[in-house]
């Protein structure tokens, strides 16, 4: 129960960003979340679509560096310490978390977080076990 | 205009005379290196000639080219032509990196090296009463040291305070009174520069002598604005000797090339020598060295030289400020940088595409170099980390194989410009 999370490589030159989300835009490609990780030189987009292979191959043929990776998509209840719960259970663990951020929509009483982190078999298994609930592809593409 | 001369005898030789002084000489430097230095007697037996076969200068063509490749090859020690008993200095290429281009000399060799600078200290106008401020990196570079033996042998005061912290330079100059500065053109303006913003009006400069980096007219008239000094430009380079092969005279018309030491070709694209007033590869046969004579070396610095007599009296012939490189060669920060080189590096490391772009440009007074180069379109990550990793490891390969350290830019695949032929890899947007 992955969802294929795109990662795209934008130049730290004006317009890049705005262009991929034009080509985005024209293709009617939905980003139902995003984060852009920032440096000095250079960004990474990173969304969650609906069809990720085909929006990287699109992406591919305009040019754009891109790559698919498995992430985590999950129900973390919308109440203080909902949060820490999760992240406890993964350090208890000892499965390493790189990121995380957060879905532009939410359901109900809950917020969708997507983690990446560096061992998701044994993450998974672990929060489905736990009662936690995660989002699969299909999910995404009904939201 | 007065025009002091050191050694007015063989400065203001006639040139017949002067011609059969090179004659003699060459015979001289073909047979040294024939007997002691199996490099050029291989390269001489491969075309069937031996020294009996130079007369003089005329048969200068009969003799093999010696490229800066020849001298790597033979690192470090392989193209001297006496015992190593006999050496009493060595000097090295710049570059903080991999294996340098190495020079040695003897003391007849350190002896006529400051005969030349003392007459490029005259030629400036540099005399025994002057305070000689010299800025150029002491160490295995050849300014320092070069310029230091000059002002030495004509008896001023030398201040040997080598290169960096302009604070205490700006402070000395003043505290000393120096009258003469030598320095690069770019340090020199930086010390300018300094000093307006300190508010000094004027210093006891008088002249100045700048080189090893190649500066233009307009960077000249700026810093004799600024200092209120004449700013002669000095050439050379550390295989040939190091400073002071060539140099320029109060008229500010050309470089005298010391003819006595150095036999200088302009060579073509066709490797034959070109006539006065063309311009090509300039070449240099060493005529007096001892410890590493060179035959015909090339420095691929694009120049000319005049035969127009110069109003000093010096009968030495005078080349043209340095046009350009006859390859690709670039001066960044004092260190020689080849693009090829960088090439190179980027072939070694994975995950980029070896579609580059070179972009240097000149912040403040300091060179700066950019590599942009493509990202693969199959290396990608999700991760910041590995991305800079990535650049890091370009970094690394970039000083490594180019020494020389720059900042890497990673671009998206298809966006540097491509060309039909050879590729324009290098964006020089220095004015100097």
């Amino acid at each position: 129960m992955f969802v294929k999370q795109i990662s795209v490589f934008i130049e730290n030159t004006p317009g890049r960003l705005a262009e991929v989300t034009q080509i985005l835009a024209a293709n009617n490609i939905d980003l139902v979340s995003l984060s852009i990780a920032d440096t000095t030189n250079f960004g990474i987009l990173r969304g969650i679509v609906a069809e990720p292979e085909k929006t990287a191959a699109l992406l591919s043929e305009h040019g754009y560096t891109v790559k698919l990776t498995d992430v985590l998509a999950v129900y973390v209840p919308d109440k203080p310490g909902g949060l820490a719960q999760i992240l406890t259970m993964l350090s208890n663990e000892r499965i390493a978390l790189e990121y995380l951020y957060s879905f532009v929509r939410n359901a109900n009483d809950f917020a969708l977080i997507i983690f990446r982190v560096d061992q998701p078999q044994a993450a998974r298994t672990l929060l489905t076990q736990a009662g936690v609930k995660l989002l699969t592809q299909r999910d995404i593409a009904a939201l | 205009m007065e025009h002091i001369i050191w050694n007015p005898t063989m400065e203001c030789m006639p040139r017949e005379q002067l011609r059969t002084l090179q004659d003699e000489r060459l015979r001289d430097v073909v047979r040294r290196v024939y007997e002691n230095v199996p490099f050029y007697r291989n390269k001489m037996q491969e075309r069937g000639i031996t020294p009996m076969d130079i007369r003089g200068v005329c048969d200068i063509e009969l003799l093999p080219f010696t490229e800066k490749q020849d001298l790597r090859d033979h690192y470090p020690f392989g193209l001297f032509a006496v015992p190593q008993s006999e050496i009493v200095r060595i000097h090295a290429s710049s570059g903080t990196t991999g294996k340098p281009t190495v020079v040695g000399y003897t003391g007849g060799d350190i002896d006529r090296w400051s005969e030349l600078m003392a007459r490029s200290m005259y030629c400036a106008g540099i005399g025994k009463a002057d305070i000689v401020q010299v800025a150029y990196g002491y160490g295995l570079f050849t300014g320092g040291l070069g310029a230091h033996y000059g002002a030495e042998r004509i008896g001023a005061t030398v201040v040997p305070i080598s290169g960096g912290n302009t604070v205490r330079q700006l402070m000395l100059l003043q505290d000393f009174g120096a009258t003469a500065l030598c320095c690069t053109p770019s340090y020199a303006l930086n010390l300018a520069e300094a000093l307006e913003a300190q508010g000094v009006k004027q210093t006891k400069l008088k002249s100045g002598i700048f080189g090893a980096e190649p500066w233009t007219q307009a960077m000249r008239e700026r810093i004799e604005a600024m200092l209120g000094i004449d700013a002669i430009n000095i050439y050379g380079l550390s295989e040939v000797m190091g400073p002071g092969v060539s140099v320029e005279c109060l008229c500010k018309q050309g470089m005298h090339i010391w003819e006595d030491h150095f036999l200088p070709e302009i060579i073509g694209d066709d490797n034959r020598g070109l006539p006065y007033g063309e311009r090509g590869d300039l070449t240099f046969t060493t005529l007096t060295k001892h410890g590493m004579p060179l035959l015909r070396y090339r420095t691929h610095d694009l120049c000319e030289l005049t035969s127009e007599p110069c109003a000093c009296g010096r009968t030495h012939v005078c080349m043209s400020r340095v046009m350009g490189r006859t390859d690709d060669m670039l001066i960044i920060r004092g260190v020689n940088v080849f693009p090829s080189q960088v090439e190179h590096a980027l072939l070694q490391v994975e995950g980029i595409v070896p579609q580059y772009q070179i972009v240097i440009e000149r912040q403040g007074n300091l060179d700066t170099m950019e590599v942009q180069v493509e990202l693969s379109p199959d290396f990608m990550s999700d991760t910041v980390r590995d991305i800079e990793a990535l650049e890091n490891r370009i970094v690394s390969a970039i000083a490594a194989h180019a020494l020389v350290s720059a900042t890497v830019k990673l671009c998206q695949p298809g966006t540097l410009p491509r060309s039909e032929g050879k590729a324009k890899r290098v964006l020089d947007k220095r004015q100097m």
